[in-house]
């Protein structure tokens, strides 16, 4: 590629730049989260006497424990049983092209775009009535539900990419559609499977309306509705909030760091199919 | 060609993969309706009962008057009529046109710009690590990033310390309590989460662009600017669709990120529909108008994405 010197270092600083911009505002939490709790400090100066200690008051304050072990039931409610769903309709609509597939597909399509806020409303009288509202099942049978046509889409198109006469081979030595979904089909969409995992596993996690409006209980709740509370509870001591935000948002980015490549791969392509 | 290295066939031998495929494929393929659907069915189980049950229920709430708890009146067009009628409410839906600029427009535009500055260093170390940095935003709960803006936008933040330091002291404020500025304040929250997306997956769109192309272009005298209009824009319809779909979406249905910093205030300057769906149904115990504005958001969301959809069809696929 024929790259010019100056091309090269405009890219550069445009790149830093960049980064400085997503960055920066990460690091002023940071330094406002080490001054003295309950202060009001003043944009980003490094304190005297950095307050580390913010940290373990925050924990406890943010009642931390419960809340990641209450995130963690959630997504454990929600992640596995949307893959298993989605696999599998995603396989029927793929691969196996059952008669009336397009009619079952678009149904799936409509719900692609869906605001959340466009069915709140009914969906918490409807929680109520099947008495399940401030329980985790209020999050997690919701959001399985939301979940299924993006799921759906980005399985279909794994599947129909799929050879039909891998499937064919199979059924020649005699393999039910059960057998053949689980020993030949799954296996080789792992990596379809995965990426939609991390996916389904940030949007469940950074869940905030539905938690919200379904569960009065910060600690029944995901990080980000718990966070919202946090927030409305310490909104006034900034260092607290500040310190108490970074660790509700460090799972994620920790989850992110370890699984960078998988996760960023995840994102791009779920944002062109989605 | 082949057909002379074939071994020849004796009796016992299976027939050609050919005709088998002919007698066996309609059975293989389609092993029954039935069984098809059942795979299906858990998804469409859970889909039916927690979205399209809803979505319907929203569709009949939005007729009647109702407090969530007594009897309700069925009241026809009534509350659609209102929507119009009512500025607080047809104003949230301007608002939401507002931010498409802000969480639209300028992630995709400034996305363009330095997706095609860095295309060319694409693959240094520094793009690596730019990989992941500029992904965050995505990555934290958009409670967090309305948590970290509204401190930074706060009158003691860093925006303001920022503006003091190169001499604009004059211009500070409370950025998100400021009726002209609250607005964009909250458009620029939208714009940071949005930019390192939008550029990465223009960047992505980028790098599959043959290099062959450029090489041509550069060998037949064309500079950055013409390199961009003529190679590079025409390339990324499909991006580029995805981006504003997206973005477009995020403005229109934006919830997380206002209820944080703002609330809809001041004075609704920033109410947008979806927090306005929340306030009616659950604070004001409105559920038909609440339902209703559900409704023309759902309706919105649609009139808006689909034609962008088709637009970046690629024509070719």
């Amino acid at each position: 590629m024929i790259v010019t010197k100056s091309e090269a270092w405009t890219g550069r600083v445009l790149l830093v730049l960049l980064m400085a911009f997503t960055i920066v505002p990460f690091l002023s939490l940071l330094v406002t989260a080490l001054h003295p709790s309950g202060t009001y400090p003043s944009g980003v100066e490094w304190p005297d006497d950095p307050q580390w200690s913010n940290f373990g008051k925050a924990f406890t304050a943010a009642n931390m424990g419960a809340l990641l072990w209450s995130s963690g039931l959630i997504v454990l409610g929600v992640v596995p049983a949307a893959l298993v769903m989605g696999t599998m309709a995603g396989f029927a609509f793929g691969h196996l092209r059952v008669t009336g597939h397009r009619v079952g597909f678009f149904a799936f399509v409509l719900g692609l775009t869906l605001p959340f806020e466009g069915i709140i409303t009914p969906l918490y009288y409807q929680v109520r009535d099947m008495g399940l509202l401030n329980t985790r099942w209020a999050i997690i049978l919701p959001l399985l539900g939301l979940f299924m046509p993006f799921s759906v889409i980005w399985m279909r198109a794994h599947f129909a990419g799929m050879p039909d006469d891998l499937s064919e081979a199979a059924r020649i030595d005699g393999a039910t559609t059960w057998q053949l979904f689980w020993k030949v089909h799954v296996p080789l969409a792992r990596p379809a499977i995965s990426a939609l995992g991390i996916l389904l596993f940030l949007w469940t996690w950074n869940q905030f309306l539905l938690a919200i409006v379904l569960v009065d209980d910060p600690a029944k709740r995901t990080m980000a509705g718990a966070l919202g509370a946090f927030q409305g509870q310490y909104g006034t001591d900034i260092p607290l909030l500040c310190a108490g935000s970074l660790l509700i948002l460090a799972p994620t980015v920790l989850v992110f760091v370890i699984f960078q490549r998988q996760f960023t791969a995840a994102l791009l392509q779920g944002a062109l199919k989605g | 060609m082949a057909s002379p290295l074939a071994p020849v066939r004796t009796g016992t031998e299976p027939p050609p993969a050919e005709s088998v495929r002919r007698r066996r494929a309609p059975r293989a393929r389609r092993p029954g309706a039935l069984l098809g659907w059942l795979f299906a069915a858990p998804a469409l189980l859970v889909y039916a009962v927690f979205v399209l049950r809803p979505l319907l229920l929203t569709l009949q709430y939005s007729f009647y008057q109702w407090n969530g708890i007594g009897a309700s009146t069925f009241v026809g067009l009534d509350n659609y009529r209102r929507i119009f009628a009512d500025p607080e409410l047809y104003g949230s839906i301007l608002n939401a046109f507002k931010l498409i600029v802000f969480f639209s427009f300028i992630p995709v535009f400034l996305g363009l710009l330095v997706a095609a500055t860095i295309r060319r260093i694409a693959q240094s170390r520094l793009a690596v690590v730019a990989r992941t940095v500029l992904f965050l935003p995505q990555v934290i709960p958009l409670v967090s990033a309305g948590i970290i803006w509204t401190w930074l936008l706060s009158t003691k933040g860093l925006v303001n310390q920022l503006l003091d330091l190169v001499g604009l002291g004059g211009t500070t404020r409370a950025w998100l309590g400021d009726f002209d500025t609250a607005l964009p304040a909250v458009g620029i929250i939208g714009a940071w989460v949005l930019l390192g997306l939008c550029t990465l997956l223009l960047l992505a769109g980028m790098s599959k662009i043959d290099p062959g192309q450029y090489e041509a272009a550069r060998i037949d005298g064309a500079g950055s600017v013409r390199e961009f209009f003529s190679i590079t824009l025409p390339n990324l319809r499909a991006e580029i669709g995805v981006c504003i779909t997206l973005t477009v979406i995020a403005a229109l249905a934006s919830f997380d990120i206002i209820y944080i910093s703002t609330q809809g205030g001041p004075g609704g300057t920033t109410m947008v529909p979806g927090l306005q769906i929340f306030y009616l149904a659950f604070s004001e115990r409105r559920i038909g108008a609440a339902s209703a504005l559900a409704v023309a958001l759902v309706v919105l969301v649609l009139v808006v994405v689909v034609p962008i959809q088709r637009l970046a069809k690629d024509p070719n696929a």
